[in-house]
């Protein structure tokens, strides 16, 4: 049985559907992620889950019991919030003890497990502080103390790094991830930085307009996006309006205005003559010289438009014949390659006919 | 920024002067050893002993700082109550409830309560209607400093208690309370100030029976003019501006809800 | 939200919203109700016998109350004016000042404020009788500026505060001189500053009785002392009542015309800055 079911929420706000028709399972023990952009209702639902609001059609179900009608601090659930949400007038030993007195735990219970919960975080020297002599990163880990001492069914992380730099924010992330495997405890994470969802989760649920577009895990989502939407928000990525030539089971024939045909492979069942884009990764698109690779199916001859070097790879952007404009990922350190093209260089792009994903419209 | 040039500090100079020289010399002449206050004879202590034997100055004085205590306390209570309302829950009308009674030209509360109590509640005028009348125009002035208080904190505290496990009465114990403690302890003051300092409203709601200390300068004033009355003046000017002073210490804002 | 939700907001909102149905709106009314009644033989209100114009009508044909509604109008004017003239560079002053001396030049200002109203007067008094000043409009008006002062420097500098001072600069550049940029620049951008201290002056000043019955002859009596008469001299509460809202009335307008020209003055700092 999964620990937290949401079976077919509904919440309006006024004409607004800010989330519609969601279900999700979430299994115990796993970092799930909620991502989309900004206004797709993974924010509401987590407010949802944890008591601030409640959904106007469907339930939510925490091990099986329906969590409707249950005021936030009757929830064995709790949230780390973006602004952390410290307690200005408590240290933070007293930030992290407050759950603990809330359930009414003894004394030495309490002590034992803050001096426990602040080690895990490594701020076991800043027990006796207050939150405004912290630093970004500090107030951070005594915000997920707070939310772990207490050893929740789940965790509620709403974009807790989103106020911390860059460098900070990915060495949180690292630390996120021992963290939850180290305690075990179930996440549930909401972003809208998508390479953070990708590094930290074990299933990701990809939203937009109140729909969940996608649920996979990280490297299926990227490598097969259902669509559009999530081919695009997730990663770079290519997209060339094609047409369906001819299906087999091996082999997938397409067309692409001005270009020719593609070949590509999909499983699944298709008709002739049906429309969608090929989504290309730009890392599986190789670049060679004007008369190299010829006898390579997926060849098209271009131009380069600009180029971006950026130390340990160059981001391309190539023009086709058909006006298209490709982005392709060459690695600057990669074995054979003698070559770096410039800015204005005739060029041939390849990639191999299983690189690209069919996304049907 | 281009500084301000000598003419206009000197106009400046000259409005502090105008401010401060009517005060300086009520305190001054309260040392006058001379029954009229027209010239300066001597220094002396005088008047002030002759305070403390004045009955009738000493009622006043009990009354004036039993009813301030009284009614601070209670329009603290109900004052913290309306600024946590007014800021959490928008009720259009409670604004305007709270703080038209501070906004209004005082005569007019006066008036109404008088009327309100001798007509509708058939009350005799005294204690109970002056610390009505007192509670009525603090409320304002406590929800200010209350809401101003509670302005500038990061409102998801208080659902980060609620949501680490506590009810919304222990959440306002330990945390909306210690937070806003300063506010009240500066509302408080305020209160007793505006209280001890009142006299329109006190005016018309005292009745025949219950004196304060404005309206007992006051009828002295009317009566008979001497260095008492500049006595019992420095020592209550003396305690508002220690109150009002201790009371900015706990609020920044109480200055301004004042004005 | 949650029952328990719904519950602790009337908890907490009932109390002090009973409390001032009670002994502020309601006394509102009943003042607007007793307008309407007869004056009782010895005062107060007589027993109910159906509504009476009497009050009002007494004040629509007796000249003498229009007289002492313009006479308070005049003397509110006369003192939000030298409120003006003397908080202008007091309130210059401070807004252009560094942020401790601010506060430090605010505190100043306020601190008068703290002494005992009546102690304020009496102040006055003491120093106009021996000038022979005593019981004149002038003496009145003095005593009115004293009080409300405070009033009128702390919305002005707060305005005065949000100036761009590169506007003035940039004036001077072009050629203007001091009092241009004044008149040009600084006084417009100030409108809504002046309204809000005007409005803090003016109208808690057409209710006052002490000052004019303090530091005032018996022909400067204005609508406060004739209020204040009514119930507490002559006991005819009706007049009283009438003269209330007479007074309120004047107030409400006040008060609506004070912010509206707050607010329309605001689209002209908006449009600058």
């Amino acid at each position: 049985m999964a620990l937290l079911e949401i079976r077919n929420i509904t919440r309006r706000f006024g004409n607004l559907e800010a989330v519609k028709n969601v279900s999700l399972s979430i299994e115990a023990g796993e970092f799930f992620t909620l991502l989309g952009p900004s206004g797709c209702g993974k924010t509401t639902i987590l407010r949802m889950v944890a008591g601030f609001d409640a959904p106007d059609e469907g339930d939510i179900l925490l091990d099986g019991a329906s969590l409707a009608g249950v005021p936030p601090e009757r929830r064995p659930l709790h949230t780390v919030f973006q602004s952390y949400a410290l307690f200005p007038h408590m240290t933070v030993a007293g930030n992290v003890a407050f759950p603990l007195e809330m359930a009414d735990k003894s004394r030495d219970e309490i002590r034992r497990r803050v001096a426990e919960t602040l080690a895990l975080v490594h701020l076991e020297d800043k027990a006796n502080s207050f939150p405004h002599e912290l630093s970004g990163g500090q107030k951070q880990r005594v915000a997920l103390a707070r939310g772990l001492v207490a050893k929740p069914r789940l965790l509620l992380l709403d974009e807790p790094l989103g106020a911390l730099d860059a460098k900070l924010r990915q060495e949180m992330q690292v630390e996120l991830i021992a963290l939850q495997r180290e305690v075990g405890i179930t996440f549930v994470f909401v972003t809208h930085a998508q390479q953070e969802a990708l590094a930290l989760s074990h299933r990701i649920a990809v939203m937009r307009q109140g729909r969940v577009e996608q649920l996979d895990e990280p490297d299926r989502l990227y490598t097969q996006p259902a669509n559009r939407f999530v081919a695009d928000f997730i990663g770079k990525i290519n997209l060339i309006d094609v047409e369906v030539v001819a299906a087999s089971k091996l082999l997938l024939t397409l067309k692409a205005a001005g270009l020719g045909e593609i070949a590509a492979i999909d499983p699944r069942p298709i008709q002739p003559g049906e429309r969608g884009a090929l989504a290309l990764r730009p890392e599986l698109i190789r670049i060679f010289g004007k008369r190299e690779a010829a006898d390579l199916k997926n060849r098209f001859e271009g131009r380069v438009k600009e180029l971006l070097y950026v130390g340990d790879v160059t981001l391309y952007k190539i023009e086709l014949a058909n006006g298209f404009v490709l982005e392709a990922l060459m690695a600057n350190a990669a074995p054979g390659r003698a070559k770096f093209h410039e800015v204005g260089d005739p060029v041939a792009v390849g990639w191999r006919h299983d690189a690209g994903v069919l996304l049907r419209d | 920024m281009r500084k301000p040039g000598f003419a206009i500090w000197a106009a400046s100079l000259a409005a502090y002067a105008f401010l401060y020289v009517p005060l300086a010399v009520v305190v001054l002449f309260s040392f006058n050893d001379s029954v009229l206050n027209a010239q300066w004879v001597g220094f002396t202590t005088s008047w002030y002993r002759k305070l403390m034997s004045d009955g009738d100055m000493l009622r006043a004085a009990a009354n004036s700082i039993g009813i301030a205590l009284l009614s601070a306390a209670i329009a603290t209570a109900l004052g913290t109550m309306a600024g946590l309302a007014m800021h959490r829950h928008k009720f259009r009308w409670l604004p305007f409830l709270v703080l038209t009674p501070v906004a209004m030209p005082e005569i007019l509360l006066g008036v109404s309560l008088l009327l309100f109590f001798r007509q509708v509640l058939d009350l005799t005028l005294g204690f109970a209607s002056i610390l009505i009348a007192h509670i009525t125009f603090s409320i304002g002035f406590v929800a200010i400093i209350v809401r101003a208080r509670l302005a500038g904190m990061d409102e998801s505290i208080f659902e980060a208690a609620r949501d680490l496990g506590a009810s919304p009465w222990r959440t306002f114990r330990r945390i909306t309370l210690p937070l806003i403690l300063p506010a009240l302890v500066a509302g408080f003051l305020m209160s007793f100030t505006l209280s001890i300092d009142d006299f329109v409203i006190t005016f018309f709601v005292a009745g025949v029976g219950v004196t304060t200390l404005p309206l007992q300068i006051y009828s002295m004033i009317k009566v008979a003019v001497t260095p008492e009355v500049n006595a019992i003046s420095t020592l209550l000017m003396a305690l508002t501006l220690t109150l009002i002073v201790i009371a900015s210490r706990f609020a920044p804002d109480v200055l301004k809800a004042k004005a | 939200m949650t029952s328990s939700e719904k519950l602790t907001r009337w908890i907490v909102t009932a109390p002090p919203t009973v409390f001032l149905l009670v002994f502020f709106l309601a006394p509102a009314l009943i003042v607007v109700a007793a307008a309407f009644r007869e004056p009782g033989e010895f005062g107060g209100l007589a027993p109910w016998s159906g509504l009476s114009l009497e009050a009002y009508r007494f004040l629509a044909t007796d000249v003498i109350y229009v007289e002492i509604l313009l006479r308070s109008f005049a003397i509110a004017l006369l003192t939000t004016l030298a409120c003006i003239v003397i908080a202008y560079p007091l309130a210059w002053l401070i807004a252009r000042s560094p942020k401790k001396r601010r506060d430090l030049l605010v505190l100043l200002v306020i601190l008068p404020f703290a002494s005992n109203f009546l102690v304020r007067i009496y102040a006055w008094i003491m120093l106009l009788g021996p000038l022979g000043l005593l019981y004149t409009p002038t003496a009145v008006i003095a005593g009115m500026v004293y009080v409300h002062l405070p009033f009128m420097v702390l919305p002005l500098y707060t305005n005065l505060e949000k100036h761009d001072p590169a506007l003035l600069e940039a004036a001077q550049d072009l050629g203007a001189t001091a009092w241009t940029r004044f008149w040009r620049i600084t006084f417009p951008l100030s409108l809504p500053g002046l309204f809000s201290g005007s409005a803090l002056v003016f109208i808690p000043v057409l209710g006052m009785f002490a000052v004019p019955e303090l530091l005032g002859g018996t022909g400067d009596i204005l609508i406060g002392n004739l209020i204040k008469e009514q119930f507490l001299d002559n006991r005819d509460w009706p007049l009283g009542s009438a003269l209330s809202i007479v007074l309120t009335i004047a107030v409400l307008l006040l008060a609506g015309l004070a912010s509206w020209g707050a607010r329309r003055g605001l689209h002209g700092t908006e449009a600058v800055s």
